[in-house]
């Protein structure tokens, strides 16, 4: 099976650079704004789209994701809202690969097979969903690898070796090393431990590692590019998109271009990278 | 009930944590080594005789056991039904039945040689009683709290900074119990490498909801035994409030293969089951929260919906997942009381026997006044007095005062 993300991977491969991994939240600050940045991000720069889906007790999130979910979820974004949203994507964009990221709890209540089948004929690429660890792989990742569609999994400082085959087994498309113990947002790594960190996990697996967590600078953005095969960047450019509204949180004509900009800057960073890793 | 019946509902959780299809381990992976690392060190604390002879040690002469069982005789006449018997947790120290488990989870921090201790709390009775534990084995405490309980809970919040614990107030999503519970795993997953979560109850991801029903299980053990005393049989029916439902737990778990024994459990209903409430059996439907799958209160997209009761302590939107599972299989048997039946059982429990139950035992209290004349004068109730009313005279008199305007 080679899904969107496998041929993404390939092509940058072949151009001997790495990934720039966006992530904002489905719905931020409303659904119809929130589709336009989505839409906004190839042209500026992303090489993989990270979608997260909104969720009231987000336990691995720090204050701006939080509030970024809480903002969509006034604006009545709902799962199904965010899967219209990603074939409105779709309808213009059939290469770039999507990925839901979120908490498991709606997902079981949208039915977990509906949820799959729907998710695929969206055009959805890949899943990462925080709160179901290898030790629950029976709830969601095998039917989703059943699916199509990529089931990632995050890898932390705390997986140690021992661990890290069991983390790895059922992982595709990508592994997510999240380089810091903590939540998102938070202070970021220092890139060298980083690179080993990034090795050790290759020692483990073929896959391609990419890595988030604490990146909000295009020199931060370059140093990680230039020791994984992507570098994930979210609460930065939530919190631009925060900056761009209004007195009542509603987006305002600069919303879109500001998200894009911030992506763009980070882009560069990250294209900047001396080599990527191999 | 689409399950057969197990020969004995005590052997749960399975080697994953299940009870039924309830229990897991949904939680991020950063969090997943410490909590298979937990899951060792209790297994072998559990195994080791000196660990538990140490635990009985500080329970009796620190903790202030066994809480006696005490036939409330005004009660009984007052309601013309069963002899009841109120099984006196608020006589622990610290004032409910927290300090059971924080005891127990403590020791195995100290084990497990971790120096810094983080809790959430709801009424703050779990936060005293860790902060009590921290001050006692010199250990950094740092504890948990919607900023809307600290608000109305402010007598625990002095209680433990007095104590030496740092309260932090939880100004995310409703500001209560959940919200603090998440910021505590968020605090966890920061500080993997110093730091034990004390879980106040019996959910949260495996082993937890079992660790704290074991240590909690001294209530229902002691109650068996002490109503052999007194009355030379086993009660007949037993009843606990329920929030997350680890005093119900500790005294339900020694009696469900006891099936002369009739147990209920009882929610919050804060308005109504109709309006705002935290009666997650009666109201909510199985999801997956702060590492379990359980019976939750959310909507239609899977989102948890705000809890509302009048008592902190049980103003949760989940409940443990051993009790889910008891509910599917009809072993217990769970009710709910509203805010304002919490009120008035605890006027009559003050008045009648000079004990002031705190709110959430009063929800318990409430269901008795309504099970108890439906009995004979032979049967014997025991119902669960987890906490002392203390905490709550500030809130109660402000609202008396409201009901006189």
């Amino acid at each position: 099976m080679t899904t969107r993300i496998d041929a993404r991977f390939a092509e940058l491969a072949k151009e001997g650079r790495s990934a720039f991994v966006t992530f904002l939240m489905a719905g931020d600050p409303d659904p119809l704004t929130s589709l336009d940045i989505i839409k906004a991000l190839p042209k500026a720069g992303a090489d993989i789209i990270e979608i997260g889906m909104p969720f009231t007790d987000p336990m691995a999130d720090g204050p701006s994701i939080q509030a970024a979910g809480l903002r969509a979820l006034k604006g009545g974004m709902t799962l199904r809202k965010t899967l219209e949203m990603v074939r409105g994507f779709r309808k213009e964009d059939d290469t770039t690969p999507l990925v839901l990221m979120g908490y498991y709890n709606p997902i079981y209540i949208y039915g977990v097979d509906k949820f799959l089948s729907d998710a695929k004929t969206a055009g959805v690429d890949g899943l990462i969903i925080v709160d179901l660890p290898p030790e629950e792989d029976d709830e969601l990742c095998i039917p989703a690898l059943e699916a199509g569609l990529n089931f990632i999994r995050l890898a932390t400082p705390t997986t140690d070796d021992k661990r890290l085959p069991a983390v790895l087994a059922n992982t595709s498309g990508f592994v997510y090393y999240v380089s810091i113990t903590g939540i998102t947002g938070a202070a970021a790594a220092d890139s060298k431990v980083v690179g080993d960190a990034v090795a050790r996990i290759k020692r483990h697996t073929k896959l391609p590692v990419c890595v988030g967590f604490g990146i909000r600078t295009p020199q931060a953005a370059r140093a990680i590019a230039e020791k994984a095969n992507g570098a994930v960047v979210g609460t930065a450019l939530v919190d631009a998109l925060r900056d761009s509204l209004d007195a009542q949180g509603q987006a305002t004509a600069k919303t879109v271009a500001a998200v894009a900009d911030v992506v763009a800057s980070l882009a560069q960073g990250v294209r900047g990278a001396k080599q990527a890793a191999e | 009930m689409n399950q057969r019946l197990p020969n004995s509902f005590r052997t749960g959780p399975d080697e994953r944590g299940h009870f039924g299809n309830f229990g897991g381990r949904f939680v991020a992976e950063t969090l997943m080594p410490l909590i298979l690392d937990l899951e060792k060190a209790y297994a072998a604390a559990k195994a080791d005789p000196s660990f538990q002879a140490e635990m009985n040690g500080y329970l009796k002469d620190y903790v202030g056991r066994p809480s006696p069982l005490y036939f409330a005789e005004r009660l009984t006449e007052h309601l013309g039904g069963a002899r009841i018997y109120l099984k006196r947790e608020e006589l622990n120290h610290t004032g409910s039945h927290k300090v059971n488990n924080v005891l127990g989870q403590i020791m195995v921090a100290r084990r497990m040689g971790k120096k810094r201790i983080i809790a959430e709390t709801g009424a703050g009775q779990h936060g005293v009683a860790t902060a009590t534990l921290c001050a006692r084995f010199g250990l950094e405490c740092v504890v948990y709290m919607g900023a809307v309980d600290v608000a109305r809970q402010a007598p625990n919040v002095f209680r433990m900074e007095m104590l030496g614990a740092k309260v932090v107030p939880v100004q995310s999503g409703t500001r209560t119990l959940k919200d603090a519970m998440n910021e505590a795993l968020r605090d966890w997953v920061t500080n993997v490498h110093d730091t034990f979560y004390c879980i106040g109850t019996v959910a949260g991801p495996h082993p937890y909801p079992m660790m704290v029903r074991d240590f909690q299980s001294v209530i229902g053990e002691e109650t068996r035994k002490q109503m052999q005393e007194a009355e030379g049989r086993l009660p007949d029916s037993l009843v606990a409030c329920i929030g997350g439902g680890s005093n119900a737990m500790g005294l339900f778990h020694p009696f469900l293969d006891d099936p002369s024994v009739e147990i209920f459990g009882v929610e919050a209903a804060g308005h109504g089951l109709t309006q705002l409430h935290a009666a997650s059996i009666a109201g909510g439907r199985p999801g997956v929260l702060h590492g379990n799958r359980t019976y939750l209160l959310m909507d239609d997209d899977g989102q948890i919906q705000d809890a509302h009761s009048i008592s902190a302590g049980l103003d949760y939107p989940g409940i443990g997942p051993e009790h889910s599972w008891l509910h599917e299989t009809g072993r217990v048997t769970y009710l709910s009381a509203t805010d304002d039946e919490a009120l008035d059982a605890f006027m009559l429990l003050s008045r009648l026997e000079g004990i002031p139950p705190a709110l959430e035992s009063a929800h318990a209290i409430a269901k008795v006044t309504e099970l108890a004349p439906k009995r004979p004068k032979d049967h014997l109730m025991v119902v669960n007095l987890s906490g002392r009313g203390d905490k709550d005279i500030p809130q109660i008199t402000e609202i008396l005062k409201g009901r006189k305007q």
